[in-house]
């Protein structure tokens, strides 16, 4: 009912073609890049500008209907999965670049821009935006905000909060506010940055831009075995050297990958170690020496050199290649994305070998060593019955092992509504009450992304007064009162 | 004695009476409690739900006359016993540490393991709790950001005495909001910081300064070629007294750090290359021979040399889009008075406004003439912060106000002390 009476109304403020009612339009819409959760939203717009965003909000708080962001779809949580009682609003008409201001390293565009459109912008000029999700083709700059997004370089540049300098957000209750890190006051443009969407849309988002480096040198180990790969990479960490990236691959996945799209990794390796160093050229040549003596004391049997832009790519082609890969070999599979310190990373790899063996499902291990940043594929049939309750219960049990060795249950592609459940193995009543706080002070009708990242939100409620009377602790026993 | 006292004595805290020495921006609280523990800290903040009891947190004590006075303080919660050893995971490059811990207490642990946190501390003896409460930070913001950026975890004490905690003990973690980054320079408005997680870096194999003096007409252009540089220099700092010279110092961090110095040395075109740091790096403006730092109190006077008192007395706090820096600093009023020194190429600058100036004049003054160039100013410290508006505009002020109800709704923990009276 009243999503009909929104679409109404909504007549005045966007044009016809903005707004989607037809059902087979709409389902273009039922699904993020995690395609197991759908659901056909309500209602669509496709706004312009962020007046009318605030505007669409408006009328979402005025009749008490739900509203998700989207972006490019590109989410592997299911975090821009919509509701089918509420309006899904699509960034991907705001796809100005607004500003490039290089004397100042920074850009300013709209939440629909693709993150590699920043970078193709400025590069010309010794520029680029750092970080370097491998959906930067299509995943939109709006998304890598909400979900921190960040990529095979955040090893030494960071991820996505570390390079957004303002915001202007529209808050859930439809006010458009700027978040600006010059200004003094609580870091919300850091609490915002992360928050998937649950705590309002950005409009405008103003980034860093970093300036190219003067040489990147990129090589390719390969070892007998996924330990002495392992082995190499703590030893080029002890040695103070931080790489701008560092990524393993194990033998099942340099199988798919090569299945794929033939990189040529070398044959018979266990796993194989991309390490890329950039900077100033003296400083990449040092560190190029000792990590190549690194990774040969480790047991690399074979290390190659990529300088050029041509030969750097036929490296990270495996790499880059390797989710979609495994299609190659399985029917089936689920991309899992958890963290573990890297000091924990033979112990863990040891644990989810176990389990694979335990459940007889096969895990390709692709991550971002450098951070212990964990991209197991669990790979199934889809036709064989059970296998897929198999594979749920193999990555499942995958974080749990992340959680037990001091980890995260997601380290880029977010809590969504995939992981939300998790949550409370992670962190404690307690911690989710607190981070709740956050949430009703953005939002207190809980209409921005409902249902996403936490299990069962409370009510916001009226901001209680000062405590008089009984304390909780004394009613329930825990303290006494004097 | 009443029943506060007694609740306050019921959580079996060290709690003593205060004294002179113990005021908060000139606001004597009535008691100073000194828990050793997250879980002290707690009980701490029950007993003073239960009796309605105002608390500011403290650290150091280094900064604790920064920001407004607290419109009431019965408690002060002085964290300097949450001393709990670090863990300092090495191979994972990250470190637990108990808030009290001091940034150097910090450091020399980090050292041994050759690591270091990349966060500069102006004031000695700051702890983890107040550096990341104030959101201090130095010349290698310019490379490695700010405390909020190094923060991977944090445990804090809420009014109600919840203790909730984010993020965790790895570098790359998106699970849930970000606390930390909201506790960070929150001036002790929303709990109290008990406990942070830093990732941390590995100490550079070597470090050159090349410092030079600079006509002020051409701080505009190094500034903007030195941080385009592909030298990349970890920071680019400005230095320039009250009546003195502009000196520039550019610090590198490296294997290659001779090589590298040679080209900002080529870049600057003058300037010298040296192995340590000039004295007054690091430092806040307004001391002769770099020493000034005014670590014990707000009004300068237990200092030998009163050639300090401006410093003491007040401290402002410029941001600026970096490539505007200059044109602001020539814009201040009575700038042959005023010493600056900051990160440039940051556009983030502190100045100490002329001494014995009527300091409201001026920061209305400095405000107005700086605006044209998209700066705004923060003063951090003043003799009588009532006096005028410290923090001057800000963007979401409703936005902050809500964070604050809903974390703070009995308005106990320092208020008034932040922005917009929070
Ligand atoms: C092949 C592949 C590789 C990937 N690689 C990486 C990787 O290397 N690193 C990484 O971090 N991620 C990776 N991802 C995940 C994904 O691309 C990122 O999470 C990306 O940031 C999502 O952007 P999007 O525009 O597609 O957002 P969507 O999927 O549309 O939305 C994601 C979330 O953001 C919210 N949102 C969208 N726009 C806004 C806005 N303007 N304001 C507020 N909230 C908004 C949505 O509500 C939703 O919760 C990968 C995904 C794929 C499919």
């Amino acid at each position: 009912m009243s999503l009909r009476e929104i679409t109404e109304r909504l007549a005045g403020v966007l044009d016809r073609d903005a707004v989607i009612t037809d059902p087979v339009r709409l389902r273009t819409y039922e699904c993020d890049g995690l395609t197991y959760h759908r659901a056909t939203p309500g209602l669509a717009v496709l706004p312009d500008t962020a007046e009318q965003i605030a505007a669409v909000v408006r009328l979402c708080n005025e009749y008490g209907v739900p509203f998700v962001a989207r972006g490019s779809g590109t989410g592997l949580s299911g975090g821009a999965l919509p509701r089918t009682d509420g309006v899904l609003i699509v960034t991907s008409r705001m796809r100005r670049i607004l500003e490039i201001d290089l004397p100042n390293r920074r850009a300013v565009v709209e939440p629909g821009v693709t993150n590699l459109a920043i970078t193709e912008a400025v590069r010309d000029r010794g520029y680029y935006y750092a970080p370097d999700p491998s959906s930067q083709q299509v995943c939109s700059i709006g998304g890598n905000v909400a979900e921190n997004s960040g990529g095979a370089h955040c090893l030494k540049y960071g991820f996505t909060v570390n390079h957004v300098e303002a915001l202007q957000v529209v808050t859930p209750d439809g006010d458009i506010v700027e978040l600006d890190a010059r200004d003094p006051g609580y870091d919300l443009l850091g609490a915002f940055v992360g928050s998937e969407g649950t705590l309002g849309i950005a409009t405008r988002i103003t980034v860093r831009l970093t300036r190219a480096p003067q040489a990147v040198t990129t090589l390719l180990a390969a070892f007998p075995d996924i330990e002495t790969g392992g082995v190499a990479v703590s030893r080029i960490i002890a040695a103070g050297i931080v790489p701008a990236a560092i990524e393993m691959m194990d033998a099942l996945s340099i199988e798919a990958a090569e299945a794929a799209v033939r990189c040529g990794y070398p044959e018979g390796a266990g796993s194989v170690l991309i390490v890329e160093l950039d900077g100033p050229e003296e400083e990449v040549r040092h560190q190029f020496g000792r990590v190549t003596a690194i990774c040969s004391e480790s047991g690399a049997f074979e290390v190659r050199t990529a300088d050029d832009p041509a030969e750097r790519a036929a490296i990270w082609r495996g790499r880059k290649s390797a989710f979609a890969a495994v299609g190659r070999i399985s029917p089936a599979y689920i991309v899992q994305d958890g963290v573990v310190p890297r000091t924990a990373l033979p112990r863990v790899l040891a644990g989810i070998d176990a389990l694979s063996r335990e459940h007889g499902i096969r895990v390709a291990n692709v991550f971002h060593a450098g951070d212990g940043n964990l991209h197991p594929l669990v790979l199934f049939d889809d036709a064989e019955p059970g296998a897929g309750e198999r594979a749920e219960t193999v990555s499942g049990r995958i974080l749990d092992l992340c959680i037990e060795n001091g980890g995260s249950i997601t380290g880029e592609h977010g809590v969504g509504v995939d992981k939300s459940r998790y949550m409370p193995r992670m962190f404690s009543d307690d911690d989710l009450d607190t981070m709740q706080l956050v949430r009703c002070a953005f939002d207190p009708r809980g209409l921005s992304n409902p249902g996403k990242v936490f299990p069962t939100p409370r009510l916001c409620g009226e901001v209680p007064g000062v405590r008089k009377g009984v304390h909780p602790l004394v009613a329930s026993g825990q303290a006494e009162q004097f | 004695m009443g029943t506060a006292a007694d609740a306050l004595e019921k959580t079996g805290v060290t709690v003593r009476d205060a004294g002179d020495d113990d005021a908060v921006a000139g606001v004597r609280p009535r008691w100073v409690a000194l828990p050793e523990s997250a879980e002290e800290v707690a009980a701490l903040m029950r007993a003073s739900a239960e009796q309605d009891l105002a608390v500011v947190p403290v650290g150091g004590g280094t900064k604790l006359h920064w920001g407004l006075p607290p419109e009431r303080c019965d408690l002060l919660i002085d964290t300097c016993c949450l001393t709990a050893p670090a863990e300092h995971a090495a191979g994972d490059m990250v470190v637990r540490v108990a808030a009290g811990t001091t940034m150097e207490e910090l450091a020399a642990l980090l050292a041994r393991n050759g690591q270091e946190l990349a966060l500069d501390v102006p004031l000695e003896g700051a702890t983890v709790g107040g550096t990341l409460a104030t959101a201090t930070a130095g010349p290698r913001r310019f490379r490695y950001g700010t405390a909020r950026d190094l923060l991977i975890g944090i445990t804090v004490v809420l009014a109600d005495g919840t203790v909730a905690r984010s993020g965790g003990k790895v570098v790359k973690n998106v699970a849930g909001y970000d606390l930390g980054k909201l506790f960070t320079g929150s001036y002790g408005t929303l709990g109290v910081i008990a406990e942070a997680t830093f990732r941390l870096h590995p100490i550079p194999a070597a470090r050159r300064w090349v410092t030079a003096a600079v006509a002020p007409g051409r701080l505009a252009a190094h500034s903007l070629a030195l941080a385009a540089s592909q030298a990349e220099p970890s920071a680019i700092e400005l230095d320039w007294p009250a009546g003195g010279p502009a000196t520039l110092s550019v610090l590198v961090e490296g294997a290659a750090a001779d090589g590298r110095a040679r080209t900002v040395l080529d870049l600057i075109g003058e300037g010298r290359i040296e192995d340590e740091p000039p004295p007054w790096w690091g430092r806040l403006p307004g001391g002769e021979g770099g020493e000034g730092d005014w670590s014990d109190g707000s009004d300068g006077s237990d200092r030998s040399d009163g050639s300090y008192e401006s410093v003491a007395e007040a401290l402002v706090e410029l941001r600026v889009p970096p490539s505007r820096a200059a044109d602001a600093l020539a814009a201040l009023p009575r700038p042959a008075e005023t010493s600056v020194r900051g990160a440039l190429a940051s556009g983030v600058l502190l100045l100490a406004p002329p001494p014995g100036a009527a300091l409201p004049a001026y920061v209305t003054a400095l405000r107005a003439a700086v605006r044209e160039h998209g700066a705004r100013a923060v003063v951090l410290a003043a003799p009588d912060p009532a006096a005028l508006d410290m923090w001057g505009e800000t963007g979401a002020l409703p936005l902050l106000r809500r964070v604050k109800e809903r974390f703070d709704p009995g308005r106990r923990m320092s208020p008034g002390r932040f922005v917009g009276g929070i």
